[in-house]
């Protein structure tokens, strides 16, 4: 029982690093690809301690509140991965901590915060059904829920679960809040909507938006890893593939509507999932 | 240097408002941003909300309907901040000096900074502009600035 501890403290620690540096490099090649030299790998730890630095200016006590919720809730979701724990659990609870984000954008009366959150809303409403169905496909595959039961397999994942690989790949592209679904906001500083759900933070309770977007970043490309976990290096490298994936179709795709973004994560995202569940209880 | 303070000044992100000119210093800061010049070399971003701002780079005379809109953008940006009047319109008003319907500079609404000068102000210049300011956030937040009882 101590081992899972361990690694659960250990990536806890770690993940702010990993996190910052892929946003830092995530930038460097978004410059590069736009034909510009691009800010220093180290950028996201600077602006970090720029906004922690900066005086407290509070729109609403409740958002506040909201926004402490979202980080905890995210680190618990994160935990529980890195222990083994059971991935509907985690997904759930890290649906729970995007609702979180919304409700502390509707907190403060702002209408572009306003916007920013049902969008938001909107982007757990397309996420979920796609996370949680591949966890069911995770316990088709290995009899269990649980992170440590994929680790325990013989056989990696991605050989049966191609088309779960897939639908993940378009779950990463919302989280991260990259084109075309950085519809609630977008990653980079893009002015639509103002700042969608972040309109209302600034200085610390920014910098803890931003943890926690390192926190949750992580936590899915871990998730992504897992799709080879025999050995699981081979699952890290798929898993930064998939990062500079949508770090690609980040410059060349535009926005889409929200309506595209439901109609693409329903469609083809919850589509591959079941036909790949019936694939494998039809041929397997 | 302590990294806040080091991360202060190597991440300054800037709001950009138009009070009524002729939006020719607007394009030259938005230039700044192209290829050619890359102020994300240096961390700067244009960032459209006020409450992630740490320096307000103000272009235009200021007239009578934007000196409100200034005034609110000024008052939601978190301290450390600064403000970079940019050309000649937000320093004394330029073209328009005594029209009717212009104040005829940014300092006559909120405490600037800077001044940078030109018409339109040139992107080599804008970015000397937020260099100085740069030197004036850190001096700020260790005290060795302050503004008389009753400035504006």
């Amino acid at each position: 029982m101590t081992w899972p501890i361990i690694v659960a403290v250990a990536a806890v620690l770690l993940a702010p690093l990993v996190g910052g540096l892929l946003r830092g490099l995530d930038r460097k090649i978004t410059a590069r690809l736009q034909g510009r030299i691009g800010p220093p790998v180290v950028q996201p730890f600077y602006d970090f301690g720029k906004l922690v630095g900066k005086s407290r200016v509070v729109s609403s006590k409740a958002s506040m509140a909201w926004a402490w919720s979202y980080f905890l809730l995210t680190l618990t979701a994160f935990t529980l991965f890195f222990m083994g724990q059971d991935l509907l659990v985690v997904f759930l609870i890290l649906a729970f901590a995007g609702g979180s984000l919304a409700f502390g954008a509707l907190s403060a009366r702002s209408p572009y915060a306003r916007f920013g959150a049902n969008r938001e809303l909107l982007q757990i409403l397309a996420c979920e059904p796609i996370l949680l169905l591949a966890a069911v496909a995770v316990y088709f595959q290995t009899g269990k829920f649980t992170v440590c039961s994929i680790l325990e397999a013989n056989q990696p994942l991605l050989p049966y679960l191609p088309l779960v690989f897939v639908a993940v790949l378009i779950v990463l592209g919302i989280k991260m809040r990259k084109s075309p679904f950085d519809i609630a906001a977008s990653e980079h500083a893009h002015q639509e909507l103002v700042r969608g759900v972040y309109t209302e933070y600034s200085g610390r309770f920014l910098a803890l938006m931003e943890l926690t977007h390192w926190y949750k970043i992580v936590l899915l490309l871990a998730f992504i890893a897992l799709f080879w976990a025999q050995p699981l290096w081979v699952g890290v490298l798929i898993a930064l593939g998939a990062y500079f994936l949508e770090l690609w179709l980040d410059n060349i795709a535009a926005r889409l509507r929200w309506s595209w973004m439901l109609g693409v994560s329903w469609s083809l995202g919850v589509g591959f999932v079941v036909v790949n569940l019936v694939l494998l209880s039809v041929v397997v | 240097m302590g990294f806040l303070a080091r991360a202060r000044v190597k991440s300054p992100w800037i709001l950009h408002y138009c009070t009524g000119g002729c939006n020719g210093c607007d394009i030259e800061i938005l230039a700044c941003l192209t290829p050619l010049y890359d102020v994300e070399r240096f961390g700067i971003l244009n960032i459209g909300n006020p409450k992630h701002a740490d320096i307000l780079m103000i272009t235009g005379p200021v007239n009578w309907r934007s000196r409100h809109v200034l005034r609110n953008l000024y008052e939601q940006t978190p301290d450390p901040k600064v403000v970079i009047a940019i050309g000649v319109c937000a320093a004394t008003g330029g073209v328009f000096h005594n029209c009717y319907n212009v104040l005829g500079g940014v300092d006559k609404v909120v405490p600037v900074d800077v001044y940078v000068r030109g018409c339109a102000a040139r992107p080599e210049a804008i970015i000397d502009g937020v260099v100085m300011a740069l030197q004036k956030l850190e001096a700020k937040k260790s005290g060795g600035v302050s503004y008389a009882a009753g400035a504006r």
